[in-house]
């Protein structure tokens, strides 16, 4: 067969180019293909129209590297569009999409900031709709570029008019509890309307549950590196207008609100179509910080079940252990979107079972301290939310404790913890859409 | 005769799943197999065996595992689990249904059904 050889590796190298193929399946095809080559030659074909026919068989590389995409979305993701013709074409217009509705965004944070008189005055309207002023330019951005059809677009926009409608209207009071609350949990809802436009309305769909994951931890990490970038910038205009007696602050007023707004549709630009250059960066991250994580939680759960602090939790210190777990939890979504799913359970998958172990104790703690805390001094707006977040974090970690464990001792699927998380998410949005809308009437808008 | 591509989509998983059933086995064997059942009526385009593979793998049907064949290759072998022969009965059940299906209402067809039946002895 060594007269084929160059042939096949040829062929191998070619089917390389698929992204969705990687190195095993290689392997696992040009075993197949070999096989195939030696049996038609044993046949007694000669050797080249054995490998040709081999070749044929096994099927066009360009169908081939679709249905591996299909399979393997995770691998794929860097370009959504399971590559066709049309390609080329649309990315030039998603540029121009991505330009204009990043624009939008920031002229509309620009017009509410200039009505609201903001920064002299700080009206409490402003904060409480930021959300809407920019995100739904971004569902808008993805009902284009997914072409949605009219009823779907109906369907994309339905939350954002419905959250308009409930945040200017109910009345709060001044300076409460309830207004900030909205406020905080506003954005979080609409980032999930935005997943029904990002999905193409395919919202039962578990893998592109998966990928709106992974859409959200790669923007997130556009969005740093583009805030880093932008806070460079004002740093050194700053410093070279400041001599020429240039109020720098005027200008300040004018270029954060709007870029903020801005970047976040051209971070979701970039994720869209610059994928394959921080493509490793979030495996990498995770990688990184989820075994120092892990440690961190170990120690403060010793820590704390060891001193008996447990019982006495400040309000400070049990907001930072809310952002503590979401954070946690962000990490083991995003470990999973980021992990080859075939591959059995390695040292990441027991590191990753500590961290959500150590988080579930902690979150039973806070748990405790809290429900303390409200028997002692009865509901308040900033209470329940946080007893329901805790509550919605607590059966989270604990289903995922309980089938990583099962994962590690191999009695159960990788697939199934992805799809316990993905089955999960949407309890985070109504969790999120409760707050803001059901929160205020019951507490009075106090 | 040739076959129409959804079938030959739709009857993959139970084939394979079946084939698996008999004793471990990897790609190519497999199609080897696909190709004797059928007589080589079903013609399967060979790389599309592979994706689904993985995601029998992914779903928890099948393990898999590398080993060095007889020719000194590294090759990979899938084997059916619990759930894979889960998935098989509920497959079966399936395909009895629709088979019992179209045999009462195509006159004089007789072949199909007593040959389901026996594969699932």
């Amino acid at each position: 067969m060594d007269s084929v050889e160059p042939q096949i590796a040829e062929w191998r190298a070619h089917v390389a180019g698929a992204p969705a193929v990687d190195g095993r399946d290689l392997d696992e095809l040009e075993d197949h293909l070999r096989d195939q080559i030696a049996e038609l030659r044993a046949a007694g074909l000669a050797a080249d129209e054995a490998f040709l026919v081999a070749v044929k068989r096994m099927g066009d590389v360009d169908a081939l590297s679709r249905e591996f995409a299909r399979e393997h979305s995770g691998r794929l993701w860097k370009q959504l569009m399971l590559g066709d013709a049309s390609e080329p074409a649309r990315r030039e217009v998603g540029w121009v999409d991505a330009v204009a509705f990043a624009l939008a965004a920031a002229v509309a944070v620009q017009v509410a900031r200039v009505a609201a008189g903001f920064p002299d005055e700080e009206p409490t309207w402003l904060f409480r709709n930021a959300g809407l002023l920019v995100l739904p330019f971004l569902a808008a951005y993805f009902a284009r570029r997914r072409q949605l059809d009219p009823r779907r677009w109906l369907l994309a926009a339905a939350p954002f008019a419905v959250a308009a409608l409930v945040v200017n209207l109910y009345p709060y009071r001044e300076g409460s509890a309830t207004e900030a609350l909205v406020a905080l949990h506003l954005p979080v809802a609409l980032w999930f309307a935005v997943a029904y436009p990002y999905m193409g309305g395919a919202l039962r769909s578990h893998e592109r549950r998966m990928d709106f994951v992974r859409f959200t931890g790669e923007w997130f990490i556009y969005y740093v590196l583009i805030a880093l970038g932008g806070g460079v910038l004002m740093a050194l205009t700053a410093l070279i207008l400041d001599p020429a007696g240039v109020d720098v602050d005027r200008v300040a007023v004018w270029v954060l609100p709007s870029g903020a707004a801005a970047a976040v549709v051209v971070a979701a630009w970039l994720v869209e179509s610059k994928q394959r250059v921080v493509e490793n960066m979030a495996p990498v991250l995770t990688m990184l910080f989820t075994p120092l994580f892990a440690v961190m939680l170990v120690c403060a759960a010793v820590v704390y079940v060891a001193t008996g602090l447990g019982g006495a939790f400040d309000r400070e210190l049990l907001g930072v252990f809310d952002a503590l777990l979401l954070v946690v939890l962000a990490l083991v979504l995003y470990g999973i979107s980021a992990r080859d799913p075939s591959t059995s359970p390695g040292w990441m998958d027991g590191i990753q079972f500590v961290a959500v172990a150590s988080a579930l104790v902690l979150d039973v703690m806070v748990l405790g301290a809290m429900v303390a805390r409200i028997g002692d001094l009865g509901f308040t707006p900033n209470r329940a939310a946080a007893l329901g977040l805790n509550l919605v974090l607590l059966v989270n970690l604990a289903g995922a404790a309980w089938l990583s464990a099962r994962f590690l001792a191999r009695r159960s699927t990788l697939h199934r913890l992805e799809r316990w998380q993905t089955t999960y998410l949407p309890v985070f949005a109504v969790w999120a859409a409760a707050v803001a809308v059901a929160l205020p009437p019951l507490f009075g808008f106090d | 005769m040739r076959i129409d591509k959804d079938l030959i989509a739709a009857s993959a998983t139970p084939l394979v799943l079946a084939i698996l059933a008999e004793g471990e086995s990897y790609g190519y064997a497999i199609l080897k197999r696909v190709r004797e059942l059928s007589g080589g009526e079903l013609e399967w385009t060979d790389g599309m065996l592979y994706p689904l593979l993985h995601r029998l793998l992914r779903l928890g049907y099948v393990t898999t595992e590398w080993r060095s064949s007889p020719e000194g290759r590294r090759r990979k072998y899938y084997a059916i689990t619990d759930e894979g022969r889960a998935a098989l009965a509920e497959q079966q059940r399936q395909w009895l249904t629709v088979t019992r299906a179209l045999n009462g209402v195509w006159p004089g067809s007789v072949g199909l059904l007593p040959a389901l039946g026996d594969a699932r002895g």
